[in-house]
């Protein structure tokens, strides 16, 4: 895999934000910063049933918002979510595909899984009404590939468009393939991201019954805590975050504001287990090593890392372990935080809000925190910047996303070129 | 007799399942050119209105179904049918 093909690079020019901790840039960063948790008790099923009784869901959210009312009832929510965030996205880049040749703005927008709330609804009306009665938007609404159809629809973006499924690493591998899109000139610019909306009676009583999530139900805000002895299973989360993704010459000459650079990725196979992470960490450091190579960083160059991180035993020990092989003494002078601690594990979605994570902490000089971290894990004794935020001016900034599979994938994030906005 | 019907009603299921306001439910108007109806529209609305009217509509009287209207003579053929039985 090479990076750098013909010299392009690759600006990130807008964000959009449908997420637990707020549906727009500022509010996101601001809860992100100040450590305020976007995880409660599930209000959109009925719990008594379920050992996990929390999510982090969305609040506050009007479809009709961002789409008119027939669009709205005809899309599953994570397109909703996708579609909503890809119009902040391309507000904040002040970029509208419809002025432009078709072919020069494409969408990723990955999903670990699509449409399954509206699968769960359509199999009940089947049982208890009969074929007759299943919805016929049930495949646009479930399928996995349907918001970056969407998206391209509503927004007049032609170029390349698919989904891209990996679990929890999806979104990852969106934004990096998506750079690698406008790095091989497929197109001048791309809308890319995840969404997720899984927060449903079956994808809940299915990780319940494999004991993945958090069953601290007394204490929503606190259950999510990577790297701390009293973790007990990752918080599931929802949402959409998706960029504006641009080749860095056209957003020059266009004067749109770079946030940051999308330097390059990496991606591997753990070959391990289908649920499991390989202990060592081994694929998630040689994703990582990848990722920096094709970004030509030096490993001492990158001052944070956001892990994966998603409050699991094995989980947390392997990335830890993981980025200590890569990073070597070095580990111990970079700051890692996962901050799915406040804004829960958005599963496909995951790496999009970490990317963004990034991007900001670069723009910003400031670290998100990963909080409830009161009583680290001894196998777990890196700087994950734990319960409050922290100044540091760093330049490059990664992003790792684990998926079931065994899929990696690491994101390298770089501060926008001096003198860009000017 | 047919009068039992209530055209508000059928504004109202209709204007739910288009995503459209209720006025715009007139029986002058195509399903596709003024309401905008696709065929999955279409097919959504079908199952709605069997459920609400008790009635079977075959795909073959849907297709002589042009506009509103259509619908509701149907609808109130099968009213009046019911109430002779």
């Amino acid at each position: 895999m090479t990076s750098n093909h013909n010299g392009r690079r690759v600006a990130v020019t807008g964000m959009g934000f449908i997420t637990p901790i707020g549906n727009d840039l500022e509010t996101v960063w601001s809860n992100m910063i100040e450590g305020v948790s976007g995880v409660g008790l599930i209000t959109r099923f009925d719990t008594a049933l379920f050992d996990t009784k929390i999510a982090a869901e969305v609040k506050g959210f009007n479809a009709e918002e961002y789409m008119d009312r027939k669009t709205a009832r005809h899309i599953g929510r994570y397109c909703q979510f996708a579609l909503a965030a890809s119009k902040q996205a391309l507000a904040h880049a002040n970029l509208d595909p419809s002025q432009m040749d078709p072919d020069d703005v494409g969408v990723i927008v990955s999903s670990g899984i699509g449409g399954m709330e509206e699968i769960e609804k359509s199999h009940t009306n089947l049982i208890e009404r009969g074929p007759k009665r299943i919805s016929p938007f049930t495949v646009p609404m479930m399928i996995a590939d349907m918001a970056a159809g969407i998206v391209a629809i509503h927004t007049k973006a032609g170029g390349p468009n698919y989904a891209i499924v990996s679990a929890c690493a999806s979104s990852t591998h969106g934004i990096g393939e998506a750079s690698e899109i406008i790095k091989r000139g497929d197109a001048v610019a791309m809308i890319a991201g995840g969404s997720e909306a899984t927060i449903t009676p079956l994808t809940m009583g299915a990780f319940c019954q494999i004991k993945a999530t958090s069953e601290r139900n007394d204490e929503p805000e606190k259950a999510c805590r990577p790297f701390d002895l009293g973790r007990d299973g990752f918080v599931m989360g929802e949402g959409s975050v998706m960029f504006v993704l641009e080749d860095m010459d056209h957003a020059k000459q266009r004067g749109a504001p770079i946030l940051a650079e999308i330097a390059g990725y990496g991606a591997s196979a753990d070959m391990y287990h289908f649920t499991a992470p390989q202990p060592e960490g081994k694929g998630a450091m040689r994703a990582m090593r990848r990722a920096l190579e094709n970004s030509g960083v030096d490993p001492k160059e990158v001052g944070y890392v956001n892990a994966h991180g998603t409050s699991t035993k094995l989980g947390d020990v392997a990335e830890t372990k993981a980025i200590k092989s890569v990073f070597g003494e070095h580990a111990r002078e970079l700051a890692v935080s996962s901050t799915k601690s406040t804004h829960g594990h958005l599963l496909g979605a995951a790496g999009a809000i970490e990317a963004a994570a990034c991007v900001l902490a670069l723009e910003r000089g400031l670290l998100p925190p990963t909080i409830n971290l009161d009583d680290p894990d001894p196998e777990c004794d890196l700087d994950y910047v734990p319960n409050k935020a922290r100044k540091a001016d760093i330049n490059v900034a990664i992003s790792n996303s684990f998926g079931f599979g065994g899929h990696n994938a690491t994101v390298v994030i770089k501060k926008a070129p001096s003198g860009a906005n000017n | 007799m047919a009068s039992q019907l209530n055209f508000k009603e059928l504004q109202e299921l209709a204007a739910e399942i288009l995503g459209i306001d209720p006025d715009q439910v007139q029986m002058d108007k195509s399903f596709q050119r003024d309401l905008a109806a696709d065929s999955l529209d279409l097919v959504e609305l079908i199952a709605a209105i069997e459920d609400k009217y008790d009635v079977e509509l075959p795909d073959s009287e849907l297709e002589n179904m042009k506009v509103i209207g259509d619908l509701w003579k149907f609808l109130e053929q099968k009213t009046a049918e019911r109430l002779e039985a």
